[in-house]
């Protein structure tokens, strides 16, 4: 067994970096992203209030992710940056989820064979649809492969025994209340042992794509709001958990839609277009 | 173009390079020819070929602001737009107003807008109010080469301060000069062919304990004053329903009224003219 010195195969290349970057996937906790009827609901066990796991790209699009924060955050901000650019050079409804879930996975699949460090992340790119069958969740790996999910995926240190708990018990049309207790319980169990720890709201990171929202769809609960469900969740659990109280953080809000001119889709009830013709 | 080869290959690598949170500082590093303020100013003065908007009212009100803009642009004598909107959502909590030349005002909300949606999304929180009004006030240095051409673009910037506790002093109104000069405007401010008149309706009709409807009927007597002796602003088009632009910001956001919300406070102001043509009397002392 002589081999020139310095020499790895391209196969054992390959084989330690995606080792390496699933070591790093798998240290950090989990991500549960998971359709509901009325969207698509995002959790992530994150202690911080100030660095996400879960954001806003666009109207209908929203981000999750696990792995190392400065990478993840590198892709968010580009992602931002990629979909605000083709929003404002063509308009805001030629922004898809697909055309970011491409990007994002050229840019990984290059740097995992090119780079000397593959990126140690794990992202969803998630777009809610009009309707149920229209909503779309991709999940990338550390190596730029794209697999297209229906109804949920789960990321991070307890993926593999979260999306088996999943496989069995998701089921469509969830309502929110449901689909969050549901990932709240699949998150606290211990993947080694089996045991339930119960998560609190100060625990969570908690977000939601609405459809019925006007314009931004994208929506973090307030530790209230979360609270509010959780606690709905374990008792009848038949709420949906409509009309939540307006938080102090931008996105935590309710508000009124934009006019179409002002890059909505929604415009305040006018004249019929026959009463304004000259 | 950048954004044909990023929906295709990888990220470009100025997408991923660690910068500030504007997305106007990016598109000048990036795509620099869809900035509003880089492109070269015409040779002679477009005044009379390219459309101007006219008139944009702005009040305050205990615990919020109101706006309202006219519905004319014209294009020297001609009327360009009967219809044209120039009140715009700026975002959830302030509202933008244009007067001057149109296409480049209109380009410029819409850079505006973005700007302070990417900066949410960026930093996860809102700009303070007046970082908005300074952002705003950037772009328009930005034109004074086309100012110089006839193409000036001066807004009226007015929003909902957050982080103000005292009702009265919640509303807040922004105005601009061609240079970018930003000043803050008390009670209420105007711009426009139409502003003086208008301004001179806002001064002896506005009143500090204005409730919201009150300020709505005081944007919309000022607007009628303004189309009653200003030729390039439009005054309520009965026949075809079309009235001025009203939004308001208040606490619970921006929501612009819709049209039949207006109209009513149209009919108040069309039946009180019916018996005083001038607007309601002041009294002499």
């Amino acid at each position: 067994m002589t081999m020139p010195f310095g020499y790895v195969s391209p196969e054992q290349l390959m084989k330690d970096r995606a080792d390496y970057a699933r070591k790093g996937i798998a240290r950090g906790r989990s991500v549960v992203v998971l359709a509901y009827d009325d969207g698509i609901l995002f959790v992530a066990e994150n202690l911080s209030r100030a660095l996400h796991k879960i954001s806003e790209i666009y109207d209908r699009i929203a981000f999750a992710a696990v792995g190392k924060y400065n990478e993840f955050e590198n892709l968010r901000i580009a992602g931002v940056r990629l979909a605000d650019l083709r929003g404002y050079s063509y308009d805001r409804r030629d922004v898809t989820g697909r055309q970011l879930a491409n990007a994002y996975a050229q840019t990984l699949g290059t740097i995992f064979t090119q780079e000397s460090k593959p990126y140690e992340v794990e992202i969803v790119v998630a777009e809610v649809g009009e309707t149920a069958e229209q909503d779309q969740i991709y999940r990338l790996t550390y190596d730029g492969s794209v697999a297209d999910e229906h109804g949920f995926v789960a990321m991070g240190g307890q993926a593999d025994q979260i999306t088996t708990a999943l496989e069995e018990r998701w089921r469509a049309g969830l309502t929110l209340t449901d689909a969050l207790a549901l990932a709240v319980e699949l998150l606290g169990r211990d993947p080694v042992s089996g045991d339930q720890r119960s998560l609190t709201a100060s625990q969570l990171e908690v977000a939601v794509l609405e459809r019925a929202r006007p314009r931004r769809k994208f929506r973090r609960l307030s530790a209230n709001a979360m609270s509010r469900l959780l606690g709905q969740g374990e008792g009848n659990g038949e709420d949906d958990g409509d009309g939540e109280p307006a938080g102090q953080r931008p996105d935590e809000r309710d508000i009124s839609p934009p006019t179409s001119l002002a890059g909505g889709s929604h415009e305040p009830p006018g004249p019929a277009p026959n009463d304004t013709g000259s | 173009m950048a954004p044909d080869q990023a929906g295709t290959g990888r990220l470009p690598a100025a997408f991923l390079t660690p910068g500030s949170s504007s997305f106007a500082e990016f598109l000048g590093d990036h795509s620099p020819e869809l900035l509003p303020g880089r492109r070269t100013p015409p040779a002679t003065a477009l005044t009379t070929e390219a459309p101007h908007g006219t008139t944009i009212v702005a009040l305050t009100f205990p615990g919020g602001v109101v706006m309202a803009g006219d519905r004319r642009a014209t294009m020297g004598n001609y009327i360009a737009q009967r219809d044209i909107e120039k009140v715009f959502h700026a975002d959830d909590f302030s509202c933008v107003g244009i007067a001057g030349a149109a296409g480049l005002a209109i380009e410029m909300v819409r850079l505006f807008q973005v700007e302070l949606e990417h900066y949410e999304k960026i930093e996860g929180i809102t700009l303070s109010l007046e970082g908005k009004a300074n952002r705003l006030a950037m772009m328009i240095r930005g034109n004074l080469g086309m100012a110089m051409q006839g193409l000036a673009v001066v807004p009226l910037f007015a929003g909902y301060d957050e982080e103000e506790t005292d009702p009265a002093g919640q509303g807040r109104i922004y105005s601009y000069d061609v240079t970018g000069g930003r000043y803050e405007e008390h009670k209420f401010h105007s711009v426009g062919s139409g502003s003086l008149f208008a301004r001179g309706a806002l001064k002896k009709l506005w009143r500090e304990d204005f409730s919201q409807d009150d300020a709505v009927l005081c944007a919309v007597q000022s607007i009628y004053d303004a189309a009653d002796e200003d030729s390039a602003t439009g005054g309520p088009d009965l026949a075809r329903k079309l009235y001025p632009v009203v939004a308001v910001v208040t606490q619970d956001g921006y929501r612009r009224l819709s049209d039949d919300e207006v109209g009513q406070f149209i009919q108040v102001v069309i039946d009180a003219r019916m018996q005083h043509p001038g607007g309601p009397p002041a009294p002499l002392r």
